[in-house]
């Protein structure tokens, strides 16, 4: 079997699924750095049984997901899934559609409909942009004045997909939120993500413990991974009075912090899952 | 395999499994660095965070 591991920078997420593939009897493992890569569309043929993807940058990661499929590889997770968890509004949207509980979402496309909606729903609302990770550029509005002031600063000096106003309910999650690791039909492992800020992110300083999957979080991590269309998704999830909410969903999952947190031997479970895909191919 | 770190010049030993475009830290100066290359050992400032990084 031949796998390709689409990367750009290998971090320790990637080189731990390197040496998990390597250590497998009857793994190829090609290394496919997106900063290389070119495509020949219509004309690629790839000697390749399947293609996981590990980009660091989205856009990347989605158009050669595209690219590889339209040459008839079989990708994990799928562009379907890039595209969905790529963009907080489709998320939401297929959320909706598969009737998974999360915050209140409204969305409005001016200045003008967006101030009236945040009113609308009180304060504080999240404004964050639809494509974007890591936290970066989420806005806690708590009042009418910072609502016009950062609406006015992203329509005057943001770019065009700052023009999407994509506002969340802000959920008082008491300085912690919880990360959950999908594989197929399962829920393996959680984390809690722990964080004097509001936002709980490791990337922006979060700190992780075990978290310990219960029915109902299975139940909601799996029922939001198959919304965006499954494989192997990292689920945020808000604990609310009125139970579990899913915040985001992500689809090329980080995982370092959470491999000696839980225990639980995340590549080794990625890898058996992609074998488990190729075999279904073949 | 020895590299050499590109901002402060420590001596900085590569481990036998590295890869090419594997992040690593100095451990003298704490720069975030990338394997260029292994045959030569070159290492080189790790690229700045982009809009769309992340998962």
């Amino acid at each position: 079997m031949k796998v390709g591991l689409l990367h750009s920078l290998i971090r320790k997420e990637e080189k731990y699924l390197i040496e998990e593939f390597q250590s497998r009897k009857n793994i190829e493992l090609v290394l496919l750095d997106d900063r290389k890569a070119a495509f020949n569309i219509g004309k690629d043929k790839f000697d390749l049984d399947i293609v996981v993807e590990r980009c660091i940058n989205h856009s990347r990661a989605l158009h050669a997901l595209k690219l590889y499929e339209s040459a008839g590889i079989k990708c994990i997770n799928s562009s379907h899934v890039a595209t969905v968890c790529g963009d907080k509004l489709l998320t939401s949207v297929a959320l909706a559609k598969e009737g998974v509980a999360q915050p209140e979402v409204r969305v409005a496309f001016t200045e003008e409909s967006a101030l009236q909606t945040i009113e609308e729903m009180g304060y504080p609302v999240v404004l964050k942009p639809a494509v974007g990770s890591w936290g970066r550029l989420l806005a806690k509005i708590n009042d009418r004045d910072s609502a016009e002031a950062i609406l006015e600063h992203k329509t005057v000096l943001g770019s065009y997909h700052h023009s999407i106003f994509y506002m969340q309910k802000f959920v008082e999650k008491k300085g912690r939120d919880i990360r959950s690791f999908v594989i197929g039909d399962k829920c393996i492992a959680a984390i809690y993500r722990t964080s004097p800020h509001w936002v709980t992110n490791t990337a922006r300083g979060g700190v992780a413990t075990n978290c310990i999957v219960t029915d109902e979080l299975n139940d909601l991590s799996v029922r939001a991974a198959k919304a965006v269309g499954g494989g192997i998704v990292a689920i945020d999830v808000f604990e609310t009075e009125a139970g579990l909410e899913v915040n985001e969903v992500n689809y090329t999952m980080e995982f370092k912090n959470s491999i000696s947190t839980t225990g639980v031997n995340i590549p080794k479970l990625m890898v058996d899952y992609v074998i488990e895909q190729i075999e279904k191919v073949k | 395999m020895k590299a050499e770190c590109p901002v402060c010049a420590a001596t900085i030993e590569l481990l036998k499994d590295a890869v090419e475009g594997e992040l690593l830290e100095c451990p003298d100066c704490g720069t975030e660095l990338e394997v260029i290359s292994l045959d030569p050992a070159i290492l080189a400032e790790a690229p700045k965070e982009e809009e769309d990084w992340g998962q």
